[in-house]
Order: structure tokens, then sequence, then C-alpha cells
């Protein structure tokens, strides 16, 4: 019998595929807290793919009916409620999920080599996510939703000389309307969850081919006993999946109260003004984004116009979201890992944490002098982290990192 | 006040199509209202039926969706509810023609169905509650929360010659109808929720168990540190 493949083996990679993933596939032993969050991502993408397409039998792309299509959902579709407020909070919660594990990566120095195109992938896959989440939230077309979508999309017209003609080209009319709604849903049902699936993809295959970084931020495979086993690797399956398990139910725990709870969060995922239906005539006294895109609509707004055009803040804007993609190669740090770096990486750590945190903040503030003045010292702050990186890096007593996991 | 009623709604239009919206820092009185007291929906929406409707719409919501949510039968809500629909299946709108209401008011009475979500209900007990006598106007009346509203004190028969509690409690249940209609499915939401999160309670036990009855061969099994 074990000469002979079964008859699926034969025709489909089956028994192959699930021993290199799963039943074979050597993780560190000691992930701690900070490693759950990438299969919760997972969790959180096919939550949203499930809740979206029954929200979408029920949903009408169309400025006319949108706004009562969705309190259709609410409360004449059976369940319709529960699957709005999954799909809704489970928006927020997704980027929870990943502000936390691209922070993990922080920690850890998880971009590191070999694992820069690991984290570019990663990259890609936030900034799709942005778009994606941007376009649902103008689906229903509340007045949030409207002046929101007003404000990101007319930064387009600011590039210079193709501005307006660009402007029309996405818009579809020479104002936010019926057409930009109908592409925003094709857009966001279609086309960007299939391109979030092949880079979700592509990320596990990067990271299968590198294998996991840990807390110690030690590379596993370099210590492998007569086998070819890493000495300090453990099976993904069944050890990794139960206690992944584990941390689904509980992630899901703090998930269901705010769903059943909160499910608006106080207006933090679900904004009031965003029961109002979209008026073109009217222009609410205040308009942010929603909290996980405030930190880049604070840089955005940090920067002054200058020659008469906003250009310069959408470029700044753009750069604060491009210079993640450098992180690997602007880090000089001969250790990985937060336990083994140097004091000053500690500080200045803990300064970019707390500056990305007041600039998602600010930006959801009105501005006013002190908010304007905030917004451009952390700002400054923000890319400072990256800009002198190389130099801090590369000053400062790093500990010796062991050669083996320490738990 | 209300002789005056009808030579004021002709100059309406003219002085009160500037809506100031009030600053969105305002104290507002807070509303302590309760979805799961259900006599207090009653009481709401039979009030909001009567002094409201004829020129608010709640175009979301069903006399029967009403009827099944706050026990009352079909034909009681149609008996005593229902003035503009024919049939219970029907979403409660207004008698009042859109076209008038923008010359009487000057500017059309908004739907409230979603008027708790957008505002809060802190915000509806204390607009309703924040009437005041102003000569000014052409209703005589101004409000403390939304400055030169176009709203006359429809609630003023309610004030008159009784306890000053016993009409908070009125608005109180107004507002609380309100909340109701600006989210029906709160009242299921809440109870569903403690029976979800008991469950996935549960859940974590018996999936923290497994795993740690696995985690025994990497603590001291087959998969313990070597060396």
């Amino acid at each position: 019998m074990k000469n002979k493949q079964s008859w699926i083996d034969q025709r489909f990679p089956l028994t192959k595929v699930w021993n290199e993933h799963l039943a074979e596939y050597y993780t560190p032993r000691n992930f701690n807290f900070w490693y759950f969050f990438g299969s919760l991502a997972i969790l959180m993408l096919v939550m949203q793919f499930v809740t979206g397409i029954f929200l979408t039998m029920h949903f009408k792309p169309d400025s006319a009916n949108a706004f009562a299509s969705v309190e259709y959902i609410m409360r004449d579709v059976e369940w319709g409620w529960l699957v709005r407020y999954l799909h809704s909070v489970g928006a927020s919660a997704f980027f929870v999920v990943i502000y936390l594990h691209m922070y993990r990566g922080l920690l850890y120095g998880s971009y590191k080599g070999p694992r820069e195109l690991l984290w570019i992938l990663g990259m890609l896959l936030y900034i799709v996510l942005m778009a994606e989440a941007f376009m649902g939230y103008v689906l229903p077309w509340g007045q949030m939703s409207f002046w929101g979508a007003q404000v990101i999309i007319s930064l387009f017209g600011s590039v210079p000389v193709i501005g307006p003609d660009l402007l029309v080209w996405i818009l579809g009319d020479y104002a936010l309307g019926d057409a930009a709604l109908n592409r925003f849903f094709s857009l966001h049902v279609i086309a960007l969850p299939l391109i979030l699936v092949v880079l979700v993809f592509l990320h596990l295959v990067a990271l299968h081919a590198v294998g996991s970084n840990n807390p110690d931020g030690i590379e596993i495979k370099k210590n492998k006993d007569k086998d070819g086993i890493p000495k300090d690797g453990i099976p993904f399956h069944p050890y990794f999946t139960v206690k992944d398990t584990m941390g689904v139910v509980a992630f899901l725990w703090i998930f269901c109260a705010v769903v059943f709870y909160a499910p608006g969060l106080n207006g933090y995922f679900l904004e009031h003004a965003n029961f109002i239906e979209a008026n073109p005539l009217q222009t609410p006294e205040h308009i942010a984004p929603l909290w996980y895109l405030t930190p880049f609509y604070s840089v955005l707004r940090a920067v002054p116009p200058m020659f008469g055009s906003q250009f310069p803040g959408v470029l700044a804007m753009g750069a604060s979201l491009l210079i993640l993609f450098f992180l690997p190669w602007l880090d000089r740090s001969p250790v990985k890992s937060i336990r083994y770096r140097s004091p000053i990486y500690k500080w200045v750590l803990g300064v970019f944490v707390v500056s990305f945190v007041m600039l998602g903040w600010l930006g959801m503030q009105p501005v006013t002098p002190l908010n304007a003045f905030l917004a451009r010292v952390f700002t400054v702050l923000y890319f400072a982290f990256f800009i002198l990186m190389p130099w801090y890096t590369s000053v400062g007593k790093t500990k010796e990192v062991p050669e083996r996991l320490t738990e | 006040m209300k002789t005056h009623l009808k030579t004021k709604l002709a100059l309406a239009s003219i002085l009160l199509s500037f809506n100031v919206f009030a600053a969105g820092d305002l104290y507002l009185d807070h509303a302590n209202t309760d979805i799961s007291d259900t006599a207090s929906l009653q009481n709401g929406a039979k009030l909001f039926m009567n002094y409201c409707s004829g020129c608010h719409a709640i175009s979301f919501m069903r006399y029967n969706r009403i009827a099944e949510d706050l026990n009352l039968s079909d034909s009681l809500v149609a008996e005593h509810l229902m003035f503009t629909g024919e049939n219970p299946g029907e979403t409660i709108t207004t008698a009042m023609p859109k076209e008038g209401a923008v010359k009487w008011f000057g500017t059309a009475p908004p739907d409230l169905s979603l008027v708790a979500r957008a505002k809060g209900t802190d915000w509806i007990y204390s607009y309703l509650r924040g009437f005041y006598e102003d000569d000014s106007k052409v209703f005589g009346v101004n409000n403390k929360v939304l400055e030169n509203a176009s709203m006359p004190d429809v609630l003023w028969s309610l004030k008159e010659g009784r306890p000053e509690a016993e009409f908070d409690q009125d608005v109180r249940d107004i507002t609380n109808f309100l909340d109701y209609v600006g989210e029906p499915a709160k009242l299921i939401r809440t109870k569903l929720g403690a029976w979800v999160l008991s469950f996935l309670g549960v859940l974590l036990v018996l999936a923290y168990l497994l795993k740690k009855e696995y985690w025994k061969d990497v603590k001291y099994g087959i998969w313990r540190p070597r060396d």
C-alpha cells in the first residue's frame, strides 16, 4: 500500500501540499500573542467575503436607491441587520488586525532579509485593502459616504496638468454621483477582492518559502537535526491550528461584543452623519474619514497648499505610504527583534507609535491652529522615523543574539 | 397661540427658510430611555402618530412591524395608529404634501426614520423639551437646541396644566420610540448578543483545553525542546 499513491494524489498533489504547508511545515515554537493576527486577517477576509456576498444580493448600487436599500437590509431582510453589522464592524476589525499584524513586523524585524518580498506583498495588501474599505464606505450613500468621497477623489484633481481630466475620468461624470457609485460598487465587489485574494496567496507563498520569523528574530532553519527538521520548529498542524483556533474564538468574542452591543462604536465604526442620506447641496459641518484612514488624512492636511495647489499635501500622503515599502533597506541593524535592539531604537519606535496614533486622532478632529500645529509636528516625526532609520539603527549597542530560541 | 397659527403660517416661507444648525458642543439633557420598556414604546408610538406623523414620515418603518415588536395586534394598530396607510404592511408616510410643506414651513419636515441614529436620543429629548417663547418668531417659539427651528411647539398641549415630570416622561417615550424606529433590530440584538457571547465563552474554554492537550507534546512529549 505504501508505494501506491491514492487515487487523488495520482492526479493532484493533495498529500504533498498538505504536508508542505501544514503537517510538515515547521514553525518556531515560541510564537506569542502578536502571532495570532496573521490567521485572524484571513478570518476577517473570509468574513467580509461571506457577508459581502449576502449584502450584494440586496444592495442597490444606484444613487437614488442605495441609502434606502441599506435600510431595507437593516429592517426587512431576514437577519440582514446582523449581516450588515458583521460587514461594517468587520471592516474596522480587519484594520485593527492588520495594524497589529504590521506592528508585530516592526517589533520583531520581520521585514528584514530574507523577508523583504513578504513585507512588500503585505504592504501592497494593505494599500489595496484601504482602497477596498474606502469604496465600501461610499456605497451606503450617506452624507459621510458622499462628502468623504468628495474630499478624497478631489485630490486627484490637484494633480498638475492632467488633474481636471483625470477627475472626470475617475468620476465618469462632472460631479460625484450615480456613475461613480456604480463603478465603486464594481471595484468593491469584484476587482479589488480578486486582487486581494491573489496577493494573499502570494503573501503566503512567500511566507512558506522563507518560513516565519519569531519573537527572538532567529532563523530556525540554521539549526536542523539529521532529518532536516529545524530543532526549534514544530509542525504547524496540529499545534498552531489548535492554538490559532483558540485565538479565533477569543477574537470573535470581542468582535461579537461590538457587533451586538455597540455596532456603531459611538461613531467610530459607523459615523452618525452617515445615517443622513447623501445631499450634494448640504456640506456637513465636519468631514472625516473612518479611523483607519485618518493618520494619512492628517499628513495630507498637515502640508499647507503651495502655489495655490493642494498637490504637495497629496504627495506627502502618498510618500507616507510609499516609504513603508523601503523599510527592509532603511533598517541597518544587525539584529531583528526588539529584544536585542539598542535602547535608542526602543525609544524611537515608541515615538513613532505615539506619532501614528496621534496623527490618527488628529485626522478625526476639526482643524484648529493647535491641531494643525500638532499634525505638522507628528508628520515630521512620522517621516523622521524612516529617514533617520539608517542612522539610528546603526548606532547604539545591540545585545548578543543567542543561537537558539530562548523559550 | 393656536388662533394665530394660520396667519403666521403664511409668513413662514419667507422667514424660516434659513435653518441654522446649532453647534455640536451644546449641552444636552440625558434622555435616559430604555428600549426594552414596551409600555414606554407603546405610549411613544401613540404620541408620535398623534402629534408628529401629520408632518413627519418614518418611511423606513412599517405599521405591522410596530405591531409585532410592541406587542400590539395588527387591527389595534390599524384602528388607532394608522392614519395614512390602508394596509398594515405599508410604510409610515405622512399626509402632508411636500410642496405644501416647503411653502408652509420653509423646508419640508424631515423623515424621522433615522433621526435617533444621526442625532442621538439626548438630542431628540432636549430638542422636544427645548422650546421657549420668542415673539420675534413666526410660531411664537424658538428652540435652545436648534435655534430658529422651523417647527412649532407641537407638544404644547401636553405641557399645559400637567406636572413637569409627566410631560418629561411623554417626551422620553417619544424619544424611546424614535430610538426603536432608528433600529428595530436593537430589540433582538442585545438579547441575542448574550447568547452568542455565552456560547463563544464556552467554546473558548474548550478551545483552550484542546490547545493545552495538544501542546503537552510540545512541552514534554515528542516535540519537546531538543538540544
